[in-house]
């Protein structure tokens, strides 16, 4: 089997839905000097299409629900979602707001909750960490998926055939 | 048996990459360091391109696969015209050529911010064409060649004859290695970008080709700086490898302490010092024959 180097440059998109801003501001806390995600290959990219896992803080609300499930849906497989803090994991303080519809697995499927209130850089870093080794999981199941198909890649959208391969989830 | 200019192209394509993606890596690693930080490994790049060899491929258009392909292609092309020792005029257009085919790739996604990151990157090249074309033009006028392999083998150091030319190629060699204040189209800073500037809408395999290629096209560069250095006398091409060495360090000193520029000033600024250092320089040149 071939060699993965997944686990080595794990890209991420950060997202701050309705927060306090705390947990955001601990997210930025992870790059400086002191903890240097950086030395882990992390690379904190502006741009969907370049992400491999999604790190939200803060929960969805009528207005961003939208937003998330776009980020969402234009990162290229495989990708992992991580929810940082109370906020993103349930709703926390701001479950019962009229307007917050509550944690983002309401939206889309969650892989890793990282609690906190604010969430501690440290275990920001370990649910990154965890959310790596469940990425690779996920990509060595998709090879085993698109070989079991006769697939060799997956390109998005282009064709109808593409698009039955994607209903398939490859 | 193999000529001296076979065994320079395929070393180009063979060892280009590993040296280009080593040079990205002590990049990365010396930035980081600056910063105070301890930094990724030094092998990070290869890891990144890898890793992006087995993601999906999302496209929105099928032909911005097929330019950024060609994109690879004509600067594998250019470098190996430039390594094989021909003709360096031919070897500028081949460069022209292949970043319009970047441009193409990002013009044909058809989304607001790789559009903007378009526009940006031809006025980057509208900003460092003319003093590339001095540069061609300055070394003719000492060696009276446009022969790469001529102008290696002149009885001195070029740069004694072209200071002026050197530092204004220098100052937009910060423009072709992406470097701030320059990085106007793409940065490889965290977030200083509408969204990811040329290269929002590529990812997977075709953003792994766009970082090849400009592991390449760094080797390639710096390969321009070593023509400055490098002269007749047998070991000279050591100090041809210092000076690439020290201009890439320097390169990193100015990336790491310097803000991004508007594109106004990035663009006045390099004409002005093409016009300021290149033609003066040449005018010199010409008064001294």
């Amino acid at each position: 089997m071939r060699m993965s180097f997944m686990k080595k440059s794990p890209w991420i998109l950060h997202y701050d839905g309705t927060s306090c801003n705390g947990c955001d501001i601990e997210v930025l806390a992870c790059l400086t000097p002191l903890y240097d995600v950086e030395r882990f290959g992390v690379v904190n990219t502006g741009n969907p299409k370049h992400a491999d896992i999604l790190l939200i803080t803060g929960s969805i609300n009528e207005q961003n629900k939208d937003v998330v499930w776009q980020l969402f849906n234009q990162m290229p497989n495989p990708k992992v979602v991580v929810a940082v803090g109370v906020c993103a994991t349930s709703g926390g303080i701001f479950a019962e707001c009229y307007n917050v519809m509550g944690g983002v697995d309401k939206i889309i499927p969650v892989d890793v909750y990282v609690p906190g209130c604010a969430a501690r850089p440290e275990s920001i870093i370990d649910g990154v960490i965890k959310a790596v080794e469940i990425l690779e999981e996920k990509r060595a199941a998709l090879v085993k998926r698109r070989k079991k198909a006769g697939v060799r890649r997956a390109r998005r959208p282009v064709t109808l055939s593409n698009m039955f391969l994607i209903e398939k989830g490859m | 048996m193999m000529s001296r200019s076979a065994i320079g192209v395929l070393l180009y394509i063979f060892l280009g990459p590993l040296v280009g993606g080593l040079i990205a890596g002590i990049d990365r690693k010396i930035s980081a360091r600056m910063q105070g930080r301890y930094g990724p490994p030094v092998l990070q790049p290869f890891y990144d391109v890898l890793k992006l060899l087995s993601k999906e491929s999302i496209a929105v258009n099928g032909i911005q696969n097929f330019f950024i392909f060609c994109f690879l292609i004509f600067i594998i092309f250019t470098g190996s015209l430039f390594f094989m020792g021909g003709d360096i005029l031919l070897v500028i257009f081949a460069l022209t050529l292949s970043s319009i085919f970047m441009v193409l790739g990002a013009f044909s996604a058809n989304s607001a911010y790789s559009n903007i990151g378009a526009i940006r990157e031809l006025m980057q090249m509208m900003a460092y064409e003319p003093m590339i074309l001095l540069t061609a033009i300055g070394f003719y006028v000492v060696t009276r060649s446009f022969n790469i392999t001529d102008i290696m083998s002149f009885e001195t150091p070029l740069v004694l004859y072209l200071p002026g030319i050197f530092l204004g190629f220098a100052y937009i060699l910060t423009i072709k290695l992406r470097k701030s204040p320059f990085d106007i189209s793409m940065s490889h800073h965290a977030h200083q970008e509408v969204v990811k500037g040329i290269t929002t809408e590529f990812s997977g395999s075709t953003l792994a080709m766009i970082e090849i290629a400009h592991w390449y096209e760094n080797v390639f560069l710096m390969g321009f700086i070593f023509l400055f250095f490098v002269w007749k006398m047998p070991g000279s091409w050591l100090v041809g490898l210092a000076a690439c060495a020290f201009m890439y360090f320097a390169e990193i000193v100015i990336d790491n302490a310097s803000a991004r520029f508007k594109w106004q000033l990035a663009f006045g600024s390099s004409w002005i010092v093409a016009a300021a250092l290149g033609f003066t320089n040449l005018l010199i040149l010409f008064l001294m024959k």
